[in-house]
């Protein structure tokens, strides 16, 4: 007998096929939506909202770096103990969770997809284990591909093709989803304790980090991807980086892209939205980006939103971990990766107390209140770097509450009245809104809507969350709370979670791409990636690629060559 | 000449690694029943090499066989990590979570008594 | 006869991967590259444990798998507190079923990392640590530095392979383009390559790193004559080495994480590092022991929220070293029961704290019979981990690599006795209808 589930008497907001708030049934049949069901289990949803399952474009929950931070930091894995129970295992962690919490809170919420942000390709093994270790969650990951040697010679000897077809080869060896780019050659010049602005020169390797993304940017359009290049703009964290931000949506305004979609995702945008040349004199650029944003349509963005407190900083922009570090004194991890990459962690407290931390926190709602299409902003933390993916609802409760935006300004930082603008925008968010930022332009952006992801049309996955609210609720702290934890969240067409409590486990599936180069011209990138594994690496070429065992619930996405 | 006081310390050694899987082997017993020390200690305590040689702690006694290594500063000896060197190491970790193997206070003195191979050693530590 | 490249080597940290094997008849007959001499000996292999055992009336009795899972799990079940200790001499596949045997358990969880790097664990979460790949030391470093450690013995490649004497990218001369410094309390194979050798008094490592701290921050005018044995000149000379290199790189031994000060010796050495930064590019690294020590402190991390010596009584992860570490369990007589895997505490531990181990039921699961032997009443023979079983392990700068498989064998590997033993356990829970 078929696997039936029938959600009836739900408000349904399914933004991709264009429902915005109807009383609506979802009919779920072996782990799909379908048309219609003959004999199902039936979950009366009673008037409450129903969403798909939530798309998070872009967070740390996998790998060598979320891993250094637990490992650093067991004052935080103390913080978010919780004991094993008949289904779930021991959760540990706030900032950093463990992974068995990752997947459990994610799935409260009514996440069922999450994109772990930066992969070390040397390093892949490790966050498909740690993905494997991740339930209920459906997952992928993108590889670093920026600072990386190989992608720096062929930047600057012009052979995009030759780019386009390592590009490939990485993308397939560490099992990825797509082009990563942080600090493009800032971090390979911090291996000699430097970094590297748009258009300095990348020590050794004379090119330019504009010259880097530029490249990338052509290489991922020779395929159908089904992303664009994902891109930490160079910069980030300093005062007056705004301009750097909107000269990296210019380089690649020209570049076609193959699909339908952006040809640029920017990132944690709030770290990157900064006037001022100082911390005196610091304030929100939020606007001159949501104006770029908004007058040109081949950009999009994630907001990177503060939650305030204590949080755990990691990226693979080394250089800006350790300014960060020389800041706050407290404890600093680095992990260079041999040709490719690197990556630093460090603590660090948004404080409501302080200047530079308030305006940070206005920025990331700014975004998203500014800029005028949700189809091109999506909702993140940068988790945990901005804060823990578990205060997404905290930031959905703000952009769908003005009130509740000056009931907290009041308690901050003066320096929010004249140095952002938060508290004079007074656009709320709605629910069909919410429902883009969290889902519907996230899988549009990753390209998944095409294989189920982030709606609830006919053949799409039986993902679904179900929130404990009415469509009419404007209480901000009831919206909050209904955010958190849903009344059910279905994933594959099993409910996964229950009033709250997680009550099924089952494994995710892992995401990758496979970009279909040229053999002739893979063979000819060949020669030059074996000199690499010969002379430089410390590993060698046959025990580089992530090997099957790494996936055991793969879901591969073919993704042609174009031209 | 009676026993003298020396700082004990322990450390791998190749032939130690070499025998990881093969500790019941005499070649194991060869490499880390013994102690090695400066040429001037194995004067002063009158001993040549592969004599037996007695090394009390507080925490225990061991008879292992001397070794000329003039690497090693006069009134330091080394054991090679193992169940000899542990036989007089202390489990208190003082809340650190790691036992001293090294720096650890001992006497070494000549002795006519046998080294005991590893089951009889071990042996030592039943009942 | 058939030539295997690629070969992982699953001995010591530095997990080298390039080996070359000849096998013939299901044996390997030669090593041709790649392998030191320790390596080499684990690839050619040693004697083996024949069969599962049952210790009755004090003699260890052959019987079958089957009769040493089930009595295994017997022990286990009715232990109320036991310790299940070892985890790094296997792949990070078993490693995890250990989690899940703990966390049902509700047991005390503790790694070989307690008796080797356990207190360099301790310092990174004071300090942090910053470090990078061994391919990263390959190419930049034209300043080595070997603290407490000796690598010509204890890890044979590893000068060849990534630091002093290979040659990457900005270092194509080799050893003739950098210097090495070695410092130690004895003359060691290691101290005999340097050029500089720092002999400093035995467990004054910590002051020694605090004046060259001092030094690089710019307040030679407060250290002494001479520090910890080391005369004030030399520390000056080495504090301009650092000054002047492009990168350096430090890695550091037991010598300093098992004396006197433990972890704040490594504390003092990563404030070394961070004060180093302040002219050049420094990074540091622990010469991890076991092949796969940094694989079980990742994978107890990513599944507990810490790296070693856990409880799971109350539920959750509960963290505390010094008390759940394993030589102080035994020491102080707070455990009835160990399954001691992948690891020898019979050779290993102080024997004060082995009189414990003595008195309680040990299960012992490894290829060979070691010390710990002694004291096992339920002895499990398995494949030896990338001979005879393939698997994930975490280089010591935690790069992961997958073991191969190279030769067949009947033995069962690590992953499937425990993932039995945790079948058997919870059967037994189920029939007393808890």
């Amino acid at each position: 007998m078929a696997d039936e589930l029938l959600i009836r008497n739900g408000v349904v907001y399914d933004p991709i096929n264009g429902v915005k708030g109807e009383k609506k049934d979802i009919c779920i049949r072996d782990g799909k939506v379908v048309d219609s069901v003959t004999n199902p289990k039936v979950i009366d949803a009673e008037g409450r909202v129903v969403m798909p399952g939530g798309v998070d474009i872009h967070a740390h929950i996998a790998g060598g770096k979320v891993n250094a931070g637990r490992i650093m930091r067991p004052e935080d894995e103390r913080k978010g103990v919780e004991p094993k129970t008949k289904v779930c295992r021991a959760q540990s962690g706030y900032s950093v969770p463990n992974t068995f919490a990752t997947g459990y809170r994610y799935a409260r919420m009514g996440y069922t997809f999450v994109m772990e942000a930066a992969m070390p390709p040397l390093a892949a093994r490790h966050t498909h284990e740690e993905m494997i270790d991740i339930p209920i969650l459906d997952n992928a990951a993108l590889p670093l591909i920026d600072n990386n040697w190989m992608t720096m010679e062929y930047v600057k000897s012009g052979d995009m093709d030759l780019l386009a077809a390592y590009m490939a080869w990485i993308i397939k060896a560490t099992k990825g989803f797509g082009v990563k780019i942080v600090n493009p050659g800032g971090t390979e010049a911090w291996a000699w304790g430097k970094n590297c602005d748009l258009n300095d020169s990348v020590p050794y390797f004379d090119v330019t980090p504009a010259e880097i993304i530029k490249g990338l940017a052509v290489a991922n359009e020779k395929f159908d991807m089904p992303h664009s290049i994902h891109v930490h703009t160079n910069m980030l964290g300093h005062p007056g980086n705004f301009e750097v931000t909107k000269d990296t949506y210019d380089l690649v305004k020209g570049v076609k892209a193959s699909k339908d979609r952006q040809v640029i995702h920017t990132t944690h945008t709030q770290f990157h939205s900064y006037g001022g040349t100082n911390w005196g004199n610091f304030e929100s650029k939020a606007d001159a980006i949501a104006d770029y944003i908004n007058q040109n349509d081949h950009a999009t963005i994630d907001i990177g939103s503060v939650i305030l407190g204590d949080t755990t900083t990691m990226t693979a922009d080394g250089p800006m971990e350790y300014s960060l570090y020389q800041i706050t004194g407290r404890k600093w991890t680095n992990h260079d990766v041999e040709l490719e990459t690197g990556s630093g962690i460090t603590p660090f407290l948004y404080s409501g107390k302080v200047s530079v931390h308030t305006i940070q926190w206005a920025i990331g709602q700014e975004l998203a209140l500014l800029v005028k299409d949700p189809w091109k902003v999506a909702l993140t933390t940068d988790h945990p770097n901005a804060g823990p993916f578990i205060g997404y609802p905290i930031i959905i409760s703000h952009l769908m509450s003005k009130k509740r935006r000056d009931e907290s300004a009041e308690d901050m930082h003066k320096a929010i009245f004249d140095r952002a603008a938060l508290p004079s925008i007074d656009r709320e968010y709605d629910l069909n809104e919410i429902a883009i930022i969290t889902r519907g332009m996230t899988a549009k952006a990753l390209g998944l809507h095409e294989h189920g992801k982030g709606h609830l049309g006919v053949g799409a996955d039986a993902d679904v969350a179900i929130y404990d609210m009415s469509p009419e609720e404007r209480d901000a702290g009831k919206i909050q709370k209904a955010f958190l934890n849903t009344k059910y969240t279905i994933k594959a067409g099993e409910i996964v979670v229950k009033d709250g409590e997680v009550v099924a486990t089952p494994p995710g599936r892992t995401i990758f791409v496979t970009p279909e180069c040229d053999d002739k011209l893979t063979d000819e990138m060949m020669v030059t990636l074996k000199d690499k594994f010969a002379k430089y690496y410390s590993v060698t070429l046959n025990n580089y690629p992530v090997q099957d065992a790494y996936l055991p619930n793969p879901y591969e996405i073919k993704a042609p060559w174009r031209s | 000449m009676e026993g003298m006081n020396v700082n004990l310390i322990s450390g791998r050694t190749t032939v130690q690694g070499q025998n990881l899987d093969s500790k019941l082997t005499e070649k194991y017993f060869g490499e880390v029943a013994r102690c090695d020390m400066n040429g001037s200690d194995m004067e002063k305590l009158g001993v040549a090499k592969d004599d037996n040689v007695k090394v009390t702690t507080a925490y225990g006694a061991v008879v292992v066989k001397a070794k000329q290594d003039d690497g090693n500063p006069e009134g330091l000896i080394f054991i090679p990590m193992g169940p000899w060197c542990n036989a007089v190491v202390s489990g208190d970790t003082h809340g650190a979570g790691m036992p001293s193997f090294k720096g650890i206070d001992a006497e070494i003195e000549k002795t006519e008594e046998e080294v005991l191979q590893v089951k009889e050693l071990m042996r030592t530590y039943m009942g | 006869m058939v030539e295997i490249t690629d070969v992982v080597c699953s001995l010591c940290g530095c997990v080298c991967d390039d080996i070359v094997l000849e096998v013939e008849n299901n044996k390997v007959v030669k090593v041709k590259r790649g392998a030191c001499s320790v390596g080499k000996s684990k690839l050619l292999g040693h004697e083996r444990i024949k069969s599962p055992m049952i210790r009755e009336n004090g003699e260890l009795k052959e019987c079958s798998y089957d009769e040493a899972i089930k009595k295994s799990a017997e022990i286990l079940y009715k232990s109320r507190r036991p310790l299940l200790y070892g985890w790094s001499s296997t792949v990070c596949e078993a490693d995890k079923v250990g989690v899940e045997l703990t966390e049902d358990l509700g047991a005390v969880m503790d790694n070989t990392a307690s008796v080797c790097h356990g207190p360099s664990v301790l310092a990174i979460q004071d300090v942090g640590l910053p470090s990078c790949t061994l391919g990263e030391v390959k190419n930049r470093a034209d300043l080595v530095i070997y603290w407490g450690a000796n690598p010509a013995q204890a890890h044979a490649n590893h000068m060849k392979r990534y630091s002093y004497v290979s040659k990457g990218y900005w270092t194509a001369e080799g050893k003739k383009g950098k210097k090495l410094v070695v410092v130690d309390v004895r003359k060691t194979m290691t101290a005999k390559m340097a050029d500089v050798f720092v002999q400093v008094e035995q467990g004054q490592d910590y002051p020694v790193f605090s004046a060259l701290r001092a030094i690089l921050q710019g307040h030679e005018d407060v250290v002494p004559d001479k520090v910890g044995g080391v005369p004030k000149e030399q520390l000056l000379e080495l504090a301009n080495m650092v000054k002047e290199a492009k990168f350096v790189m430090t890695f550091f031994g037991m010598g300093v994480t098992h004396t006197g000060a433990r972890h704040n010796n490594i504390v003092n050495a990563i404030q070394f590092t961070r004060a180093a930064h302040l002219h050049t590019k420094a990074s540091i690294m622990p010469l991890r022991g076991h092949y796969n020590v940094a694989g079980i402190n990742q994978v107890c991390t990513w599944e507990t929220g810490f790296p070693f010596a856990i409880e799971m009584a109350r539920g959750y992860a509960w963290y505390n070293p010094g008390e759940l570490s394993a030589t102080d369990l035994l020491y102080r007589g707070d455990c009835d029961a160990a399954m001691i895997i992948a690891s020898d505490p019979g050779a290993h531990f102080p024997g004060e704290s082995l009189k414990h181990l003595a008195k309680i039921p040990v299960i012992q699961i490894d290829p060979y019979a070691n010390p710990t032997t002694e004291f096992a009443d339920v002895v499990i023979p398995v494949a030896v981990s990338g001979i005879e079983a393939e698997g994930n392990v975490y280089r010591m700068d935690n790069i992961p690599i997958r073991l191969r498989k190279i030769l067949d064998t009947d033995y069962l590997p690590d992953e499937e006795i425990l993932e039995r033993i945790l079948t058997e356990v919870r059967a037994l829970r189920e029939k007393e209808g808890e």
